[in-house]
């Protein structure tokens, strides 16, 4: 069923994007997501296009043959502070990134609430924490998060070479902000990569985000 | 500077950075900038061995918030790490229900304002009188407004030893009580749900509730993922139940193992409305996935309800109506068969229009909350006692003293006659009359699926009920191959029918017993004596045969004209629904249980008359707040020892069915409905006002009201 209706929804995308380019004229790009209903495990993902920090254009379907992980964060959040302050993302990030994986670090906090930044402020962020994801996107307007169903911060995706989205939930197993629960967690994202390698289906596809609230506009 | 402002400006600095304070980790004492806590306890001294419940108190900065046990798509709930002398132990939270924070997409589940989490607390038996005992532990939670702060305190509190009884802290116990009161009791109702592969839906089996008292319902999941937190649920109040719709979660499995969670209700009572929680464990129903599951039901239900009405035909009640009906035909066999068939679709007509009747007049009481099944109109003696009159005429008939049956079963000349029709269609009414005192097997299932249906489904079951019991007449008069293997006629068929009345005198005979059980020995004499009157009115006829006619007609129905009278008479004496005389036996109470009698004004006024202390429990099957109410407060083991204490009567006044007198009471005490419970202090002197409580029962208030007289 997958591959059918992907190249569905990536037929659309372009028709869909090609409208939008007009609309916004030169030198700026409007995010942008083409999906039915919000992302659901087992399906395609939904897809998008968005500027990273670099103010290029990211688009998810550029992706094809990779497989992506998302990473929705907020700097400021107590939860994503116990994972970048113990080092623990930054590891995952190097070691994931290193096997050919693409890491899209995506904040949709809107201006003015927490976690809001701009391109410059993200990448100091990403310089300052040490931080390796392949790009950090910026969704001010929350249309990524919201087709995504992003909740939380740290809120995680897999999706696999095709584009189906096999993972969404939390970073490990421990929803709290104790940086001593992190050696001990069983970590979800390095789970999934490891069934995907084995060839299985991803045994634990959906779990309870933990975090703080994505501040939507 | 002290340590505590130093921590207020570092927050304000950082606050204006826009940013979040550091987790509030080094706090000296209970409070941080957004929540206080404290450590609450119902008693004010501990007595060795004896559990009691203590609380985690959190006062709330306003727009903030702190999360239950399920915190929802965000969000963790409050903890706690204690540190008990030791040989104490402690019990897990008991989480009063949370209310509802969207956030964004989101759906969060907690607390504003201030909430109390009470724990019951195990102290061990050894513990010497007159020391004194330090509870502590470490408090931790997350708040959130629009941003999320983890924050943790210490919590501590010092109680002396007693022996003996301990006494209450006035502050701790009445918050406690209050707290306790809104966490969930075990749902005294069965629930089960079905999902399809977008939605759950939720059924709990609460037969009689009434959905004009219900004003809002809620599905609180223990659990992430199972069903989509954030959409809309669509509850459905009827005299079945509760069903709830809501939109499948994230966890696609999470169906596959039972639903666990708390169903809030909301009920109005008397100028304010309740909010009560019940804790359910609802398994999975298999019968749910590809099909429509509704119109699978209503499928079933109209076989179900086909083969009920063709099983009605055996029923002694409809049996005899059916085959004087037969021999009609056996008479009129050579008839034209068009005219057999205009007979036969009369006579389902007749069926069919008074099902419609009863089942429209059943629909129309039910829906202004009459808790009312099938042959619910034999519920009232009065009609109980016109069926056994109308069955005693139609035997009376069938036995050759009136004629009678020549206008209902349509026997002999009426049907060859043209106004057959009506005969035949005043035969179908008759039986569907007939059939009412009759569950046959089948039926029940198929009734109780349609009085649970919005009405027209309820109305089409009915009428498959009705078509089952039409049904055999109308296929011997459009199949004449089938009416031809009736046997030839003959005098045979007079005997046949003066035997027909016999199960019809039996039915009669059962009816008049059933107003026995209603009304006592008052309706059986009221319903004999029209037995009697109607013998009399048939001799009369037959007696004045060479009369005049008019002299003949007058004198008949002065006869008959005294029935209604007596029909008046019994109604003044029992009321038109009455639920007669019935007495039944007081409640046995089982150890450290209270034991209730049934309320009547006169018991009422004995009692207080002896001088007894008198309780009145005012309550209905219907009330979910009745049923909170006695599962807190009224079974309590320590409320049956304060009745004891105090050697108060306990009188229960069910207003499950409407009861005049009951409603006389509640209106003398300034109320329309239920719960109420009065206390009546000892002394029947004046000024010996009864005490009302509250409609929000708790065990400290009763005994508190109790303790008082």
């Amino acid at each position: 069923m997958s591959r059918h209706s992907l190249s569905r929804r990536t037929f659309l995308a372009g028709t869909t994007l090609a409208g939008l380019a007009t609309v916004a004229g030169r030198g700026v790009l409007v995010p942008t997501v083409w999906a039915a209903a919000v992302a659901k495990v087992g399906e395609a993902a939904p897809g998008f296009t968005t500027t990273a920090t670099t103010n290029k254009g990211v688009s998810l379907a550029d992706q094809r043959g990779k497989i992506v992980i998302l990473e929705w964060t907020n700097h400021d959040c107590p939860y994503v502070r116990k994972h970048y302050e113990s080092g623990n993302m930054q590891t995952l990030q190097k070691e994931i990134t290193g096997q050919g994986v693409i890491w899209l670090t995506l904040i949709s906090s809107s201006p003015g609430t927490q976690g809001y930044v701009t391109p410059k402020q993200a990448d100091e962020l990403t310089s300052t924490r040490k931080a390796n994801p392949t790009a950090v996107l910026l969704d001010p307007t929350g249309v990524v998060g919201r087709a995504y169903g992003a909740t939380n911060t740290p809120h995680m995706y897999v999706i696999d070479k095709s584009g189906l989205l096999v993972y969404a939930g939390a970073i490990d197993d421990r929803p709290t902000t104790r940086p001593s629960d992190v050696p001990v967690a069983h970590n979800y994202v390095r789970a999934a990569l490891d069934d995907m390698a084995a060839g299985r289906p991803v045994q634990t596809p959906v779990t309870r985000a933990y975090g703080c609230t994505v501040k939507y506009a | 500077m002290s340590l505590r402002g130093a921590i207020a400006i570092f927050v304000c600095v950082f606050q204006i950075l826009g940013r979040d304070p550091e987790p509030a980790t080094a706090a000296s004492e209970p409070e941080t900038p957004r929540v206080r806590v404290e450590l609450l306890s119902e008693v004010a001294a501990i007595a060795p061995g004896q559990t009691f419940w203590v609380a985690l108190h959190q006062q709330i900065a306003p727009g903030w918030h702190t999360y239950w046990m399920n915190p929802g798509d965000s969000g963790e709930p409050p903890r706690i790490e204690w540190a008990l002398p030791s040989g104490f132990t402690a019990g897990e939270i008991a989480w009063p229900f949370p209310a509802r924070i969207p956030v964004g997409p989101a759906m969060t589940y907690g607390y504003s304002g201030e909430v109390v989490l009470p724990i019951a607390l195990t102290p061990p038996t050894a513990l010497a009188p007159g020391a004194r005992v330090t509870l502590r532990g470490q408090a931790s939670w997350l708040v959130c407004e629009s941003t999320c702060i983890p924050e943790e305190a210490p919590i501590a509190l010092t109680l002396p030893v007693v022996a003996g009884a301990p006494p209450p802290d006035p502050r701790g116990a009445s918050l406690i009580a209050a707290a306790r009161r809104n966490v969930p009791t075990p749902s005294p109702w069965p629930a089960s749900f079905v999902a399809t592969t977008e939605s759950v839906t939720l059924s709990v089996k609460a037969p009689g509730l009434m959905a004009d008292r219900i004003t809002d319902v809620w599905f609180y999941p223990a659990r992430w993922g199972a069903i989509d937190l954030a959409a809309p649920q669509r509850a459905r109040v009827d005299t079945a139940g509760i069903r709830l719709d809501v939109a499948r979660g994230p966890l696609r499995d999470a169906v596959a193992a039972p639903i666990e969670g708390v169903l809030v209700v909301a009920e109005r009572l008397d100028g304010e409305v309740a909010r009560h929680a019940f804790s359910l464990t609802a398994p999975p129903r298999p019968g749910g996935g590809d099909h429509d599951p509704a119109l699978a039901s209503l499928l079933r239900a109209i076989v179900l309800a086909l083969a009920g009405g063709l099983v009605l035909n055996l029923m002694p009640c409809v049996l005899p109506v059916l085959s004087v009906k037969a021999l009609g035909l056996v008479q009129h066999s050579s008839g034209r068969r068009s005219m057999l068939r205009a007979q036969g679709l009369a006579y389902a007509a007749g069926v069919l229009v008074a099902f419609a009747v009863v089942a429209g007049v059943l629909i129309a009481l039910r829906a202004t909350g009459e808790e009312l099944g099938w042959g619910f109109q034999l519920q009232s003696p009065a009609f109980v006692t016109l069926l056994a009159w109308l069955f005693f005429s139609v035997a009376l008939g069938f036995s050759g003293v009136i004629e009678v049956s020549g206008r209902f079963a349509g026997v002999g000349q009426a049907l060859a006659a043209r106004s057959g029709y009506g005969g035949s269609f005043a035969a179908g009414t008759l039986a569907t009359v007939a059939a009412t005192p009759c569950t046959a097997p089948f039926m029940g299932a198929a009734v109780g699926f349609a009085l649970a249906q919005p009405w027209p489904i309820a109305l089409v079951v009915f009428e498959a009920l009705g078509l089952g019991l039409a049904l055999p007449y109308l296929v011997l008069t459009f199949v004449p191959a089938w009416s031809r293997l009736l046997p030839r006629p003959g005098p045979w068929m007079a005997r046949l029918q003066q035997l027909l009345a016999f199960p019809l005198y039996a039915s009669a005979a059962w009816l008049v017993w059933v107003v026995s059980r209603q009304a006592g020995p008052h309706g059986v004499g009221a319903a004999l004596a029209g037995l009697v009157l109607i013998a009399f009115a048939a001799w009369l006829h037959q007696a004045l045969g060479g009369a005049r006619t008019l002299w003949r007609h007058t004198a008949t129905w002065t006869v008959a004209a005294l029935l209604p009278l007596l029909i008046v008479v019994e109604i003044v004496a029992l009321g038109p629904l009455g639920a007669g005389t019935r007495a039944p036996a007081p409640e046995v109470a089982p150890g450290g249980r209270l034991g209730w009698e049934p309320f009547s004004p006169e018991r009422l006024a004995a009692l207080r008359a002896s001088g007894k202390p008198v309780f009145v429990n005012f309550t209905a099957a219907w009330c979910v707040t009745c049923l909170v109410n006695e599962s807190v407060a009224l079974r309590s083991p320590a409320v049956a020892d304060a009745f004891a204490k105090k050697g108060v009567a306990a009188l229960k006044a069910d207003w499950t069915s409407r009861d005049p007198a009951i409603s006389r009471v509640l209106g003398s005490l300034g109320r329309s409905g239920v719960p109420l419970y009065v206390l009546y202090p000892p002394g029947a002197g004046i000024g010996a006002a009864p005490t009302l409580l509250p409609q929000i029962l708790t065990e400290g208030a009763l005994i508190g009201a109790l303790d008082k007289i």
